[in-house]
């Protein structure tokens, strides 16, 4: 490994020369395995526990035995469930929406300032991004509730005539969702907007194209992958949270991940909660690679081995 | 060149970046239909001042008017200008034929009337078989030509071009000065050439403008700017020159290391008594073995280059090399006399 070979004036030692030049050792490979491993034992594993506690049977005033029935997967499917279901897709697809708008203006206009001067709001973003999800949920239920809220500062100002609240309920859900997201979103978006060449937006304005058409006609095409990933990255996000919905939203608004919460952890009910997680992982990985589909315009091939070779 | 054409005229035209001063004070009259090249060292202000008249950047002071229509606060896409950037800039999510349609389609011409000009303006610029084509499918200079028929496609009142042929190799750009230069005649467009490389100025340009130290240094046809450079700055950065310090003697003389000189006529020449540096062309300077009739400076050859179309001499006289470009006929170590012109001296103050 060390000196000899390197030391000048000595003789050249071919043999350990050699070695060393080869020396990879294993190392790399037990560090690049690494992920898969993870994978496989942090992930995988439990998703098949959970998967397979579905089929548990409940033991009332109790906890669960090892059993095969499919009462819990059925019950999952429920109208009740189901509908619960509905609501989360679009309330996250609506924050999604919501938050796409605001990050892709923001992170492009961000984009064409001096490097320098783009550091402060990184910053910021990233700072955000530290918040975790209770502390916002929480922060927003004060910032929004009518005895301590911004609605006195409204009042103060003489903008509004009486404090209100604007906690739980349907805005005060979006609006943390969106505040979550929305440092995601901008981080996602900003390399690829970042490595945008700025002439080309000035060169659709020197044809004739306002700000805006230039926008859409050539910046947007260029952008359409990231976009599309960053929107499945943020539903995907929105639709895990649920100390948002719990706190800030009515029971209208309680999503999956509260029905999931509430199961586990309330009613000590399992099998049911596992059974929830597996409907709601199925279907928002299905609307995530819809929503990448939709961005690129490239659905997956999955299962259709058409290889006319 | 065509009467109908405009002169774009630029009073007082100031720009600051901050703190920086990017433009200073630029006054220029450049006539309609003609070809101007900016030329100068990076960061004189050349490009500022292109991005200034095509609307991409608002200038701080001063006015800029085409004909007599103002254009100082309109927006770019509403100025009437065709582009060519640095980096050509050229859609990599649109086929060739789309891009040059571009500014058609903005206007709301239809597709099949907009796909029919841009075949017709790759025609022009000698791409008649691209039109389907991805811009990454295309070389450099393809890519250069597709980015000027694209800029031509909405017959702008300006055209104007920022490095255009920065990017290619010395061949292919010897090439592309004459095809832009013949292009520029047919299409009769008043055209802007930012260029850093005045041989490429000097080679296209009805008017060349010598920009520098963030102004307007001086404006004039090519060979102007070559015969009778207004100062120091000037007769540095266009081709090569040597500079002797000399003091003038007369209206129309000076005195170098004790040997009287005419200069060039219809320049102003500082008054009698001051002190000045003559600028004095390689070629412009004979290598001479024996002392000749007319003003000429004593030396020794000091190193000979011999570049193919010319020979290169170096000659050592006093503490000063001059260089002479000429047919040689010397070498090293030589005694010679290098004869300076008749009223081919250009007297700049010191």
């Amino acid at each position: 490994m060390s000196a000899p070979a390197a030391r000048p004036g000595s003789a050249p030692a071919p043999a350990s020369a050699a070695s060393s030049g080869r020396g990879d050792g294993p190392w790399p490979h037990v560090l690049l395995a690494w992920p898969t491993v993870a994978l496989t034992v942090l992930f995988l594993v439990p998703l098949g526990i959970i998967a397979a506690l579905g089929f548990f049977r409940r033991i009332q005033a109790g906890f669960f035995e090892v059993a095969f029935v499919t009462d819990n997967y059925a019950r999952a499917l429920d109208a009740f469930h189901l509908e619960r279901l509905t609501v989360s897709v679009v309330l996250a697809l609506a924050a999604t929406l919501v938050t796409l708008l605001l990050a892709v203006p923001f992170t492009f206009l961000l984009t064409r300032r001096p490097r320098a001067r783009q550091v402060p709001y990184l910053v910021l973003v990233l700072a955000s991004l530290s918040l975790s999800e209770v502390i916002v949920a929480f922060a927003w239920s004060l910032l929004l509730s009518r005895t301590s809220g911004v609605s006195n500062l409204l009042v103060a100002i003489g903008v509004m005539d009486a404090p209100a609240s604007w906690s739980p309920g349907l805005p005060a859900v979006l609006l943390a969702y969106v505040f979550i997201a929305l440092p995601l979103a901008v981080l996602s978006l900003y390399p690829t907007f970042s490595r945008l060449d700025q002439e080309l937006p000035e060169a659709a304005g020197t044809m004739g194209a306002t700000p805006l058409a230039g926008f859409v006609t050539v910046v947007l095409p260029l952008v359409r992958r990231a976009v599309a990933a960053t929107g499945a990255l943020v539903f995907i996000f929105v639709l895990g949270a649920y100390v948002i919905p719990q706190t800030l939203g009515r029971p209208a608004q309680w999503t999956m991940p509260v029905q999931i919460t509430d199961q586990a952890i309330m009613k000590n009910h399992l099998p049911l909660a596992a059974s929830l997680a597996i409907v709601l992982l199925v279907v928002s990985s299905l609307i995530a690679v819809a929503i990448v589909a939709l961005g690129t315009g490239r659905w997956p091939r999955l299962a259709l081995p058409r290889r006319a070779r | 060149m065509s009467a109908d054409r405009p002169d774009l005229v630029i009073q007082g035209l100031g720009k600051r970046f901050g703190a920086t001063v990017a433009l200073d004070g630029v006054d220029l009259r450049l006539p309609g239909g003609s070809l101007v090249c900016f030329v100068g060292p990076s960061g004189c202000g050349k490009t500022t001042l292109l991005r200034v008249i095509a609307g991409l950047e608002t200038p701080t002071t001063g006015h800029l008017l085409l004909g007599d229509r103002d254009l100082t606060r309109v927006p770019v896409h509403r100025r009437d200008v065709g582009m060519v950037f640095q980096s050509y800039a050229l859609f990599p999510h649109l086929t060739v034929a789309e891009n040059v349609a571009y500014g058609l389609r903005i206007r709301g011409v239809k597709r099949r009337e907009r796909l029919a000009r841009a075949q017709e303006l790759l025609e022009l610029v000698q791409l008649p078989d691209v039109a389907d084509k991805r811009i990454a499918e295309l070389s450099g200079g393809m890519r250069q030509r597709v980015a000027m028929a694209r800029a031509l496609a909405l017959d702008p009142a300006l055209f104007l071009l920022d490095e255009p042929l920065s990017a290619l190799d010395a061949k292919l750009r010897e090439g592309m000065q004459v095809e832009l230069r013949r292009l520029q005649r047919r299409v009769g467009i008043t055209t802007i050439i930012v260029t850093h490389d005045q041989e490429e100025a000097m080679a296209m340009a009805d008017l060349v403008v010598v920009m520098g130290d963030n102004r307007v240094q001086q404006v004039g046809p090519p060979l102007e700017i070559y015969r009778r450079p207004v100062n120091r700055f000037v007769a540095n950065f266009v081709g090569r020159n040597n500079f002797l310090p000399a003091r003038v003697v007369a209206s129309d003389a000076v005195e170098v290391a004790g040997v009287r000189a005419t200069v060039a006529r219809d320049l102003p020449v500082p008054p009698v008594g001051s002190d000045v540096t003559v600028a004095a062309r390689p070629e412009m300077l004979r290598l001479r073995a024996q002392a000749p009739a007319g003003p000429a400076l004593r030396g020794t050859v000091s190193m000979v280059r011999d570049l193919g179309r010319a020979v290169e001499t170096r000659v050592r006289v006093h503490e000063q090399e001059l260089v002479v470009s000429g047919r040689g006929g010397f070498a090293e170590g030589d005694e010679v006399w290098v004869e300076l012109p008749d009223a081919g001296l250009v007297a700049l103050a010191a």
